[in-house]
């Protein structure tokens, strides 16, 4: 039997996809840990003294990740303030059990954890919201729901960046689907480190004294360049506990094909995975515009964000869906402003939104759906040039569109409410 | 004849919802295969299959009678590349894990 490559003494128990050394348990964590530190020194991820939140799943990657940058905060002094960000979607025998792996971290690390509800940011769980429409198209729900949370999670911790679990698998999936559905704008978010930088254009919205706006969010992936294999064997190496299981709404998206050629392609030939990252990031090198399209619309980068999430493709696999749910939604405006449609609209969840006033500081994080502003500022929208980033006119969220994809859908789900529910959320406040 | 072979075998990374729930497996195998061959981990794989396996999601385990890409196997907590695959010659007491790296948190 082959000693490691490394210390020469150590049984080798990895055989490492980048390089095919052959190393041992110690040696493998070891240098794992060295090529985390060293991407993040060398694009300067994180400034000294940075307040950082690591959006915590309880699932393999994310468990990793906090794990490494503990480690290393305090192994080189980086005095990074580090806080565990987890989003529960309220899905009962789903998120309840992976919350309890986070809170374990939270301990073992000795690493404070904020936890915020979809419920109290959103008036809607996704099991409530599972019940209105269904388990069909319910991710599409989850992940643009989602990508805000982390954000509005962060700014009420008043931390400027969130750090992810993607690691160089997922994004190699992101690379082929956009390769596959001729998407290259998108390929430079996929495959830079930093995934939406704080804009000064929308600096005017950070709150007082310096607060951090929801807006204004830096988000990044450390672990970008770490295969997938390796981070479960750092995981199973160190002991780390971490919770794997599927969604329960959407067992059967276990994994997409793009995942499945990229396990294939990795099996063949483990530098792949790798070799389709670095290829990504060359290839959107050459798509013009790719330096808007990186700073642009926090809310296109939710394809990629998905992978982290419900870990299957249904963020991209159901963008047809949600096209056709913006469609109708703003044939339903329409006729409303037409004066065909009559119903009185009332602030969604005002019951929930009014309790979640009083237990917040920051007023700016839940989403309420305003009043309609006038006709001639959703005209002027309507006429802007789809890429270009602006903001929700409702949430003020980044967006792409007048109205962000999570008011779209919020709005949708809150005109089906039955009238009684409102109702009887409505006297309460 | 030779007696089985005692091994114990380990379920995580969400393999452990196809066998009972239950993530540590104590068993005893053949100690020769169908064709009289000391038994190796394609033989180990087929047996958990067909006898211990309590969910009809095969392909979540193995796809064309080898193990789907995306699970990793240990073998005795070594990457089982290391130690021949599925052609590893199993010995009394080893212990084999099964992690699956497909499933998200
Ligand atoms: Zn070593
Ligand atoms: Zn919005």
């Amino acid at each position: 039997m082959a000693p490691c490559e490394i210390c020469t003494t150590n049984r080798a128990q990895i055989l490492r996809p980048k390089t095919r050394s052959r190393v041992c348990g110690p040696c493998f964590t070891a240098a794992f840990e060295a090529e985390v530190a060293e991407t993040i020194t060398t694009t300067h991820l994180f400034q000294p003294g940075e307040r950082v939140a690591i959006g915590a799943s309880g699932g393999k990657d994310s468990t990793v990740l906090a794990s490494v940058l503990q480690t290393l905060n305090i192994r080189h002094g980086w005095k990074l303030d580090l806080v565990l960000l987890s989003i529960d979607e309220g899905i009962q025998g789903y998120r309840d059990h992976s919350l309890e792996a986070v809170k374990r971290n939270s301990a073992d690390l000795g690493l404070p954890l904020k936890i915020v509800s979809y419920e109290e940011l959103y008036g809607w769980s996704m099991d409530q919201v599972v019940a209105q429409i269904g388990k069909k198209g319910n991710c599409t729900y989850c992940g643009v729901f989602r990508r805000q949370a982390l954000d509005r999670g962060a700014a009420m911790l008043g931390v400027g960046h969130v750090v992810t679990g993607h690691n160089a698998d997922d994004v190699a999936e992101t690379v082929l689907m956009n390769l596959l559905r001729g998407d290259l704008p998108r390929l430079s978010r996929a495959t830079s480190i930093v995934t939406s930088t704080p804009s000064a254009s929308v600096n005017k919205d950070g709150g007082p004294n310096g607060a951090v706006s929801f807006t204004n969010v830096k988000r990044s992936k450390p672990l970008m360049y770490a295969y997938e294999k390796e981070i479960v064997l750092y995981a199973h190496h160190k002991k780390l506990d971490y919770f794997s299981t599927e969604c329960i709404y959407s067992p059967e998206a276990f994994r997409g094909s793009a995942r499945t050629l990229i396990k294939n392609l990795e099996r063949i030939r483990p530098e792949s995975i790798l070799d389709i990252v670095q290829s990504g990031m060359d290839m959107a090198k050459l798509v013009p515009d790719t330096d808007d399209a990186c700073k642009g619309s926090a809310e296109t980068a939710q394809t990629e964000e998905s992978a982290g999430g419900c870990g299957n493709a249904n963020g991209t696999s159901k963008e047809g869906e949600m096209a056709a749910m913006e469609r109708k939604l703003r044939e339903n405006e329409q006729a409303e402003q037409d004066g065909t449609e009559h119903e009185v609209r009332l602030p969604a969840k005002a019951a929930n939104g009014q309790r979640h006033d009083r237990d917040t500081t920051n007023l700016d994080i839940p989403i309420r759906t305003k009043e309609r502003r006038g006709n001639r500022k959703a005209g002027r929208h309507a006429a802007t040039p789809a890429q270009k980033l602006g903001q929700c006119e409702r949430c003020g969220y980044l967006s792409s569109q007048a109205v962000c994809k999570a008011c779209v859908l919020l709005e949708g789900l809150n005109k089906a409410r039955p009238r009684t529910d409102i109702e009887v959320g409505g006297s309460g406040g | 004849m030779e007696r089985n072979i005692p091994l114990t075998v380990e379920f995580t990374g969400g393999l452990e919802m196809l066998f009972s729930n239950q993530r540590v497996h104590k068993i005893s195998i053949p100690a020769r295969d169908d064709r009289k061959e000391p038994s190796n981990v394609g033989f180990l794989i087929k047996h958990l299959c067909d006898n211990l396996m309590k969910d009809p999601r095969k392909e979540m385990f193995v796809i064309d009678d080898s193990i789907r890409p995306g699970v990793l196997v240990l073998i005795n907590d070594a990457d089982w590349e290391l130690e021949g695959e599925d052609r590893y010659e199993l010995q009394p007491n080893d212990n084999i894990v099964f992690v699956s790296t497909l499933h998200g948190g």
